[in-house]
């Protein structure tokens, strides 16, 4: 009956609350805690909505085609029957539904997707392990580059004190934001590669050529990675300078501009210190909230390069029907993404001081 | 007070005067795509070292933008279209982007709207007012240590009324009037010697308006330096002033002591703007100014006070008033009192 | 911008007109039928544009039939489409997607936006949280998983309304915060406690002032759709008897027409998508300039 009494009693009353009360409160009145309780709220809606739309339709075209395939022999790989009751199995396609799904759950909480249909003894992770390699480091250099690039140069082109001509010299490059960044590769493509001849347009690396820790491998390897990284990188630089040009023009505008400029400071510290450091807030924020949509454009360029990553992988599963890979794959670049909007939304209090982790 | 007459000063820019501030025919105008503004149009005076001096009228006189124009923060579409501002002996409009910066804090600060966000949100209190100071210290000299830093901080925040220890926090944490304060402590942090304030109390309620019109009075003391106060509630600024100046669309219409002019105000815009304001006597009716402040765009011919004047007459509508020296030490700019003008 | 929006509405009226007129029948094929036709063979492979006389000949024409000054002025691929008509096709099926996706994404978005803003409470919260959670989640990534598992080829108009599926969260977050704004401000207020209804505040005293932002969300939610569109045609999870630019994409990527030297075959829809997303661009900029005046002082 203890815990009747507990809940009875206002908090705010008694002199000492229940520990255990005050606990699980702060627990979840914690911002990290309940940004992780988003995250996990994410993935697994993310999860769902792919696990009961398909199903809305009454049919299995997945299993449908494995037993296609099956009875005419296999002819994507061989092993197809294995693959079939390998699916069934998994799925558990002649249980209920609820435990079909409870199924699916336990699997992806322990990232296991299973074996790939066109790879037959691979597993699914172990395709994704080989790609995401080449994907992680694509990505992370070229969209970290272009966050710089792209928030240095707009933090210049809002700056009422910069020169004029710098706005004409980047016109360029915020039109070239509006252009998709597989279309970018395929012009660079064609210019770079076919044309002039300069740069591989396919690839990590050269045929033939094993990886190794030499440096005429890791040369090869930035040879290759040129081409896309750019079409990545000017397409996305563009996107944040016009942010980051919105928000220094709104933050010039503030009162406490007026008055660092009352207080004589140095000009470069008014342009640090105040402008750019509060303008960048806004910035931060659009990281997580575009994070996704750059991310699927990277993937098309991989496709277009045929650079051997995720998206790469991902549109080879797409041709042959491999439903587990792609599953896997998808659900790997959600994870991930949601990780990584975590991980922006969890340093965010550290640069605005009026965020607070404890706050409700 | 002394009531500049821009005639009679040939010489300006070398005297060492004992004025700290010399406006002569200050004009500050806005572009705007329906024509030019005259916010502040041929202002003139004078201001003493360690004198207090409010300037006031109704929002739209051109009073703020004055005091801005005189720290040089008038802002695009703004710009300082002709006159002086002597500030010490030299002359703001003419100098430099780096020479005012160096003169900003250091000889004159600003104490800014108490409505406005003045402070970086970003910065904690302590590390807001230590810029000003690292950003001042001499070319050839080397910036004072961290310990000296934070005792100088500490300082000014007890100068102003607060705790040390709100060095540490950030302006959201802070309350209106602690702000305000904050912004005073920044503002005395090189002892200017003058201090600029533009309406420092609104948005602030009663009883801290008071408050920090009473450690403004405080600091000016301690700092023997002058104070320009812009503000438009003219009890408030009679507690505090030496010397007032009404303002009216864009041009100054009478400057006199304090106490001279309430009681015997002599501009008919004066007059109307001391009956209408509130007192205890019950039984008096309560007066406003009739009519509105005419649009700066297009101003009346003539006297700008010409639509609302209780005494117009013909020449109102023709001439712009000059503006008069009258005894006293005092100033007016109305046809009405040209037999007593001092050459 | 208002040159390039025309240029825009013009493609997609030329391209509407032809909608309707869909005939596949290659026997014949005077000017007007392969107008029509878009994308159906013409018998003639990986011919360069017709007007085009100095490009390198890499044509297998079927007979010693030379083709007429005007007959391939973008050329043929080689699945022997006349890429004339297919991108006259392309532009409109491809504006269409994006346009259904953008209409429903926004619509959707500025309904919720209001349902949570105005009734707060639980919908709040619960709208908020989908807003939160949908957000993170690719939705391109959803729809190729759903596309692969439905296992039927999506026709331009469901494309469409799958991609405002996962795209309206971006509309209800925009819109939601600033009904949010003005939910505060005081003439709603009045507005509430002289007893106005709430359907008539919201169309009445609101609508006006969340046009700017509405319209802003709209031309983002086109954008990004056929961004989207486009993507996951490329990636081979479009309609393939369409002749839609993302499918246009998809073939030159697959038949490698890069490598080919077959530049007409990608260059034209480049140019057209181009074209496409520097008029949203543009119409967007001039959106944000309209809403957010100080923009407009620079550049």
């Amino acid at each position: 009956m203890a815990n009747t009494t507990t809940r009875r009693v206002n908090p705010a009353l008694t002199a000492k609350p229940n520990p255990v009360v005050a606990f699980v409160g702060a627990f979840f009145g914690n911002f990290i805690v309940r940004r992780f309780l988003l995250f996990l709220l994410t993935v697994w809606v993310a999860a769902t909505v792919i696990f009961v739309l398909p199903r809305l339709t009454g049919q299995d075209p997945v299993k449908e085609k494995l037993l296609l395939e099956a009875q005419r022999g296999g002819s994507v790989q061989a092993g197809m029957n294995e693959m079939a009751q390998e699916y069934s199995a998994r799925l558990g396609l002649d249980l209920p539904l609820h435990q079909q799904y409870v199924n699916y759950l336990y699997d992806l909480s322990r990232l296991d997707f299973g074996y790939s249909i066109a790879y037959f003894p691979r597993t699914v992770n172990d395709i994704i392990v080989d790609s995401i390699i080449w994907s992680f480091g694509l990505m992370t250099v070229t969209l970290a580059l272009a966050f710089l690039i792209g928030t240095g140069a707009g933090a210049l082109l809002g700056w009422s004190r910069s020169p004029g001509w710098l706005s004409y010299a980047f016109m360029p490059f915020l039109t070239l934001s509006a252009i998709p960044q597989y279309m970018l590769g395929l012009v660079m493509m064609f210019v770079f590669a076919i044309m002039l001849n300069l740069l591989p347009f396919f690839g990590a690396y050269s045929p033939g050529n094993l990886p190794e820790w030499s440096l005429s491998f890791i040369l090869d390897m930035l040879r290759h990675a040129i081409l896309p990284a750019l079409s990545i990188l000017l397409s996305a630089v563009g996107f944040w300078a016009i942010g980051m040009r919105g928000m220094m023009v709104n933050t010039q505008g503030e009162d406490f501009m007026v008055q660092a400029d009352a207080k004589g400071l140095n000009g470069v510290r008014i342009f640090v210190r105040y402008a750019v450091r509060n303008a960048l807030l806004p910035q931060v924020t659009g990281l997580a909230i575009s994070f996704g949509t750059l991310l699927t454009g990277a993937v098309l360029v991989e496709v277009l390069f045929q650079y051997p990553g995720l998206g790469n992988t991902l549109f080879y599963a797409i041709r042959v029907s491999d439903f587990f890979q792609i599953t896997g794959i998808v659900m790997t670049i959600i994870i991930s993404l949601a990780f990584a909007t975590m991980l922006i939304d969890m340093i965010y209090p550290l640069i605005d001081p009026r965020v607070k982790y404890t706050q409700n | 007070m002394v009531v500049a007459d821009q005639e009679t000063i040939t010489d300006s820019g070398s005297s060492d005067d004992e004025f700290a501030l010399r406006v002569e025919d200050l004009q500050v105008y806005y572009g705007t795509p329906r024509g030019t503004v005259k916010a502040v149009d041929g202002v003139s005076f004078n201001l003493r070292q360690g004198e207090r001096f409010a300037l006031v009228g109704e929002s739209g006189s051109g009073k703020s933008t004055l005091a801005m124009a005189i720290m040089r923060l008038t802002r695009e579409p703004g710009h300082i279209a002709g006159g002086h501002i002597y500030l010490n002996g030299r002359d703001v409009v003419e100098m430099r982007e780096r020479e005012i910066r160096d003169i900003r804090l250091r000889e004159m600060a600003l104490v800014p709207q108490g409505a406005m966000n003045s402070l970086n949100p970003v910065m904690r209190v302590g590390d807001q007012i230590i810029d000003g100071i690292l950003d001042h210290v001499p070319s050839g000299e080397s910036a004072p240590n961290k310990a000296r830093l934070n005792e100088r901080v500490h300082e000014l925040l007890e100068r102003v009324g607060l705790d040390p220890a709100v060095s540490r926090l950030h302006p959201h944490e802070l309350s209106g009037g602690m702000k305000q304060r904050v912004a005073m402590a920044i503002a005395i942090s090189l002892d200017p010697n003058i201090i600029v304030a533009d309406e420092p109390t609104s948005a602030l309620d009663v009883v801290v308006q008071r408050q920090i019109m009473q450690t403004l009075g405080r600091l000016q003391e301690g700092l023997e330096a002058a104070v320009l106060l812009v503000g438009h509630d003219m009890g408030l600024v009679a507690q505090f002033a030496d010397t007032i100046g009404v303002m009216y669309a864009g041009k100054l219409v009478e400057v006199g002591s304090v106490p001279d002019v309430f009681k015997d105000p002599r501009h008919p815009y004066t007059k109307l703007l001391i009956e209408s304001l509130p007192s205890f006597d019950i039984s008096r009716k309560f007066i406003g100014i009739p009519g509105m402040q005419p649009a700066l765009l297009n101003l009346p011919p003539g006297c700008s006070f010409n639509p609302r004047c209780p005494s117009v007459h013909d020449r109102c509508y023709r001439e712009v008033p000059e503006y008069l020296s009258i005894a006293g030490n005092r100033g007016v700019a109305c046809h009405l009192y040209e037999e007593e003008a001092i050459p | 911008m208002l040159g390039t929006l025309l240029v825009f509405t013009v493609i997609g009226l030329l391209g509407y007109a032809q909608l309707d007129a869909h005939t596949n029948d290659p026997s014949q094929h005077s000017r007007l039928d392969a107008f029509v036709s878009g994308g159906a063979p013409v018998g003639d492979k990986r011919l360069p544009p017709s007007w085009c006389t100095w490009c390198e000949d890499i044509a297998e024409l079927d007979a010693d039939k030379k083709p007429t000054l005007f007959q391939y002025p973008m050329g043929t691929d080689t699945q022997s489409r006349d890429l004339f008509a297919t991108n006259l096709r392309g532009i409109p099926l491809t504006l269409g997607t994006g346009l259904i996706a953008g209409l429903l994404s926004v619509g959707l978005g500025t309904v919720t936006a209001f349902i949570a803003a105005y009734y707060r409470g639980l919908p709040d919260v619960l709208i908020r949280l989908l807003t939160d959670v949908g957000i993170s989640i690719p939705g391109l990534l959803v729809l190729i998983i759903i596309r692969i598992q439905l296992g039927t080829e999506l026709v331009w108009w469901q494309l469409g309304a799958g991609l405002a599926a996962v795209g309206w969260v971006f509309s209800s977050r925009t819109v939601r915060a600033q009904v949010l704004v003005l939910r505060e401000q005081p003439y709603v207020e009045i507005a509430r406690q002289s007893g106005m209804s709430g359907l008539a505040i919201i169309f009445r005293e609101m609508m006006p002032n969340l046009i700017p932002y509405i319209t802003a969300s709209f031309v983002g939610s086109v954008a990004g759709a056929i961004l989207a569109s486009i993507g996951l045609e490329a990636l081979g999870l479009g309609d393939f008897s369409s002749p839609s630019l993302g499918m246009t994409v998809y073939w030159v990527i697959q038949f490698g027409a890069i490598t080919l030297g077959m530049w007409w075959w990608w260059l034209f829809p480049l140019i057209f998508i181009v074209i496409i997303f520097v008029s949203l661009f543009l119409i967007s900029a001039g959106l944000d300039e309209w809403s957010n005046p100080r923009l407009r002082r620079q550049v």
